[in-house]
């Protein structure tokens, strides 16, 4: 675990030198919320319509700009055999795993911090219930990053993996986003945490199962 | 003619044969469908003797994607990954029936196509996860690394589907129950009468059977495409 949190610390560390793709992240999904705010400028003016909308929308700005993170995740340790340097510390290989995951959602955190206050501007939308909302975001990212990055360690040797990596992670978050998606709704329409129990049930269960089976198998994606 | 071979051939006369025995039973064995009121009820619902095999052999080739990538994931023989790809390829193609059936039946009771529900949304992950597994074995060339890599994405794969049935069971549901308890939206109908549940049952028989004998003939090519493609790098 403490190693794990080494290679988190080098690849925030590396991150926050150069913030390539934190920047690429935030400017990413700042585009996509302006166009959905274009695309649906009528629905947006009518307060009652907007609520409809709104959570999808915020989760696949989320999805898209975090498969963009993901991506990345592993393919930047391809260059100057940074993925071999790896393999080669003296730690498990699902440490590993653990260090990604944990950058991952924190990259991810730094851009859904700037992404809600845009999106609370753009779509004319006050957002209430500050705290449920950040707990649903917080488990819907965990359980996006932990199969996010397990995929993206799956694909980093393939030939199409910028085209691969979305492709065989939407099928597989399914089970995030539409929880994730009726929980933001419940809550943006003035729902207590008490109203989303059993979505946040679920969220928890998806992280939980899906974190100890990439664990477990981790260490054969990177054999060699 | 090797022993391999003969049995391919004979299981594959004895599915022809059940294949249809199960239609005929469709055509000429079940009794006219008769509603509460006795009202003759339409034929629509014999399409349901093929939707629900169909679906049960689609669920038993991905648990068998599953199984066997667990296997060779744990001993790293070829052949386990042999039969995932075959009953990977197989079971997508059922899964793509089970929608085309689900929706012919769903237009002719409900009068829609698609309705955003429970099973039918969970079907439809599962055929997309199957298919991304497909696509993912396309994306690989090294076939020792491709069936590492294929055997973690059909575990984990498989380990969505309840997940997803589960969160869309968030929602409504209209999809009937056929067995068990409903755990939500109305109690579940029934199949009453011994010549319903037996051609239910010899269609069951008669699709699983299909399955199997695909996935021979899948294996098998799987095989020689293996044996080609060693001529072809000793060639080189």
């Amino acid at each position: 675990m403490i190693s794990g949190l080494h290679i988190a610390a080098k690849d925030l560390r590396e991150e926050m030198r150069t913030k390539q793709m934190l920047n690429s992240m935030i400017v990413f999904s700042l585009l996509v919320i302006v166009i959905f705010s274009i695309a649906f400028e009528d629905i947006i003016s009518s307060s009652n319509m907007v609520s409809m909308i709104a959570p999808g929308a915020l989760w696949i700005t989320f999805i898209f700009a975090g498969s963009l993170g993901l991506s990345r995740s592993f393919a930047a340790e391809l260059e100057n055999g940074c993925l071999e340097g790896l393999k080669l510390c003296p730690v498990e290989r699902s440490e590993i795993y653990i260090g990604k995951v944990i950058a991952g959602i924190v990259l991810m955190f730094f851009v859904e911090l700037v992404t809600v206050p845009i999106f609370s501007v753009l779509f004319n939308y006050p957002i209430d219930g500050l705290f449920s909302l950040m707990v649903i975001i917080v488990l819907g990212t965990i359980g996006f990053v932990v199969v996010g990055t397990l995929l993206s360690a799956l694909t980093v040797n393939t030939r199409t993996r910028e085209v691969l990596l979305p492709v065989l992670l939407l099928p597989l978050v399914i089970p995030v986003i539409i929880p994730s998606v009726l929980a933001t709704a419940r809550v943006l329409t003035g729902g207590g945490i008490v109203d989303v129990l059993q979505e946040i049930r679920l969220l928890v269960v998806y992280d939980v199962v899906f974190f100890i089976v990439a664990y477990l198998v981790f260490e054969h994606i990177l054999q060699d | 003619m090797s022993d391999g071979q003969r049995n391919t051939r004979i299981l594959s006369i004895v599915t022809g044969v059940a294949m249809l025995v199960a239609m005929g039973m469709l055509f000429f064995y079940l009794p006219q469908m008769k509603g509460e009121s006795g009202q003759l009820l339409d034929n629509s619902f014999n399409i349901f003797y093929f939707h629900l095999p169909i679906a049960l052999v689609a669920y038993l080739a991905f648990t068998v994607v599953f199984l066997s990538s667990a296997q060779f994931l744990r001993s790293g023989e070829h052949r386990w990954d042999v039969l995932s790809a075959s009953s990977a390829q197989i079971g997508v193609i059922f899964a793509f029936l089970v929608l085309i059936t689900g929706s012919i039946w769903a237009n002719a009771t409900w009068g829609w196509y698609w309705i955003w529900e429970p099973r039918l949304t969970t079907s439809l992950a599962l055929f997309l996860v199957y298919l991304a597994y497909l696509l993912m074995r396309q994306a690989v060339d090294e076939p020792e690394a491709r069936a590492r890599l294929s055997a973690v994405f059909g575990i984990v794969g498989f380990l969505s589907v309840p997940l997803s049935f589960l969160s869309i069971r968030l929602w409504r549901s209209a999809h009937p129950l056929m067995f068990g308890d409903a755990t939500y939206g109305g109690a579940g109908g029934g199949l009453e009468g011994t010549s319903l549940q037996l051609t239910l049952v010899m269609n069951f028989i008669a699709f699983v059977l299909l399955y199997a004998t695909l996935l021979m003939y899948r294996v098998h090519n799987e095989q020689i495409q293996e044996k080609i493609n060693t001529k072809k790098r000793s060639m080189e």
